[in-house]
């Protein structure tokens, strides 16, 4: 690594502790959480959209799954540590199963597959009166004590949001350098050659697919500790779409991209929207632009012109010093 | 006697009514170099596809060193030792050379899974892209990108990244095709440095290359094999010279 970037890295670091110090405010700090806990949902998509160029539509399915089965097993008894193993095994294995089906069709019917499935298990959160509260919701008794410590006040609840966030961006990190993530870009861009080279382009695919399940699972019972409740709204399909936007706004393919539209999307809902009441429009109007100017996203976009000003700076020093030569 | 390298027999396709392979028997010794001709639309490459499961066929069957090929998916039989390259280059574009040849060698590596480790801290596999390129003389290149190399350096890359594999029986689609006369001298040695424990069978349309190439030729015409036989005995037949050559 660069000097440079780890610099950047250690900024990064200082400042993501210092947040509940330099907001101080109660409620900024519990959105720096929630920023962390959508930042987690965009990162586990983009694990599909933008190293496999999978694109999904139920990714809130997982929030629903593992939101439910997270509330339901603690309410009937179970320690709040097994509620949360089993919330994010069951989801997995729904994520598992899902693949199957999804994989079936590539493409435009890839979609509309995620699509329907995520709809079913919104569907089925809004039916199942008796087990999830239907339209009004379920609440979840109390947030956990890990490892003994009281999470209950917002910086605590940012602190244990930020250490499970930092361990799932490394894992992911490391899966996008990964043999294994090289193979899902490999067949992203060409699955019939690598199919050719002797790669499993399908399992490459599922596994990817479960993976991704798996992190949103885990963002599933984040949500459901910071918001203590889960109603069929949270889990609609305009959720499922907000995710995908924040890796595309951001920047799909890229580790960071996500992170940044995750950030913009949740800080324009929720500060903005206390200020202009048409918060929807202006959170179009950014994608509209953001798309137009940087059709890669905003990561990638900032990257390319952050170099083209470097390299004009460079040769304009270039040509002021060839200047007095002749 | 000895196992065919590739045994081919009753191999029959239809794309709606339309019969591209039609009974199709063939057979290929280990270190055999095996030239397939016949005009455009005679479903050479339709074949290439049948053997490697591009496509499925429907009847017939496919031997590769005796073991039946017909059901599997591609990706096994690349496993049992087949390669191909393509005639439309089907390259990883955005990417360097010797990532190229990097993926080519993963396919046939277990760490092909792994998605925890670091992909470049993994040495040995970059040093074997790297001999793999030099072989075809692009070690020079390895860093570069894929779309800012010639179109000649591209198909000595299909090349590169199917011997990488050592695979026991390759199929070149073309090896030639584009290619300038001094780049086709450089491709030229290439192939003829191939050691013969590599099985090869080659589509071709440049005659002086591909005949003092290859020992035996199977003439192709609307999906049949209507000659085969040793160099002089195609060029010979009369068959060969109706459709093939003209005249």
């Amino acid at each position: 690594m660069t000097r440079g970037g780890i610099l950047a890295l250690t900024l990064c670091a200082v400042l993501l502790l210092a947040v509940p110090w330099i907001i101080g405010n109660e409620f900024y700090v519990n959105m720096a959480s929630q920023v962390l806990i959508y930042a987690l949902f965009a990162l586990s998509i983009n694990m599909m959209l933008g190293y496999g160029g999978m694109v999904s539509l139920g990714h809130a399915g997982y929030l629903g799954i593992a939101g439910y089965a997270c509330i339901l097993a603690t309410i009937a008894g179970y320690d709040q540590l097994t509620a949360a193993i089993f919330a994010i095994a069951f989801s997995t294995a729904a994520a598992a199963f899902f693949g199957v089906l999804s994989l079936r069709a590539p493409g435009l019917g890839f979609i509309m597959i995620t699509l329907a499935l995520g709809q079913i298990v919104w569907g089925i959160a809004y039916r199942a009166n008796d087990l999830t509260g239907g339209d009004n919701g379920i609440r979840h008794p109390a947030r956990p004590m890990p490892f003994g410590f009281d999470i209950r006040d917002a910086p605590s609840f940012y602190y244990f949001t930020l250490v499970v966030f930092l361990i799932a961006l490394f894992f992911i990190w490391r899966f996008s350098r990964s043999p294994f993530g090289a193979s899902l870009t490999g067949a992203r861009d060409q699955p019939r050659r690598m199919r050719m080279l002797g790669h499993n382009v399908w399992l490459i695919r599922w596994l990817t697919f479960v993976m991704a399940g798996f992190w949103a699972s885990v963002a599933g019972v984040l949500y459901v500790y910071y918001n203590l409740f889960l109603s069929p709204h949270a889990i609609s399909l305009q959720q499922s779409a907000e995710i995908l936007l924040m890796a595309i706004l951001g920047g799909a393919s890229t580790l960071t991209g996500p992170i940044v539209g995750a950030a913009i999307i949740t800080l324009v809902k929720n500060v903005v929207s206390t200020y202009v009441e048409r918060w929807n429009t202006l959170l179009g109007v950014i994608f509209v632009v953001v798309i137009m100017f940087m059709p890669h996203g905003l990561v990638p976009g900032c990257t390319q012109a952050w170099r083209r000003w470097q390299n004009r700076r460079k040769r304009r020093k270039a040509t002021a010093v060839s200047e007095p030569a002749q | 006697m000895t196992t065919a390298a590739l045994e081919v027999a009753h191999l029959s396709k239809r794309f709606g009514g339309l019969p591209a392979t039609k009974d199709v028997s063939l057979s290929v010794m280990p270190g055999e170099r095996r030239l397939i001709i016949g005009p455009n639309g005679a479903g050479k490459t339709t074949l290439f596809n049948l053997i490697t499961g591009d496509l499925t066929a429907d009847a017939g069957s496919v031997r590769l060193f005796g073991q039946e090929l017909m059901g599997m998916p591609t990706q096994q039989r690349v496993h049992l030792g087949l390669a191909r390259t393509y005639q439309i280059l089907t390259l990883f574009p955005r990417e360097r050379l010797l990532h190229n040849v990097v993926l080519s060698l993963l396919g046939l590596d277990r760490r092909r899974w792994n998605p925890w480790s670091i992909l470049t801290a993994n040495r040995d596999l970059y040093a074997n892209a790297h001999t793999s390129l030099e072989r075809v003389g692009l070690g020079e290149a390895a860093e570069r990108i894929v779309v800012e190399t010639s179109y000649g350096e591209r198909r000595r890359l299909e090349l590169a990244m199917a011997l990488a594999q050592k695979p026991k029986l390759l199929l070149l689609d073309e090896p030639l095709a584009g290619l300038s006369q001094a780049e086709r001298q450089t491709v030229r040695a290439l192939l003829d440095a191939i050691p013969r424990d590599v099985t090869i069978v080659m589509i071709e349309h440049d005659m002086d290359t591909a005949l003092a190439f290859a020992e035996r030729i199977t003439v192709l015409h609307y999906g049949e094999v209507i000659v085969e036989g040793t160099r002089a005995e195609v060029v010979a037949d009369p068959r060969t010279r109706e459709v093939y050559l003209g005249d």
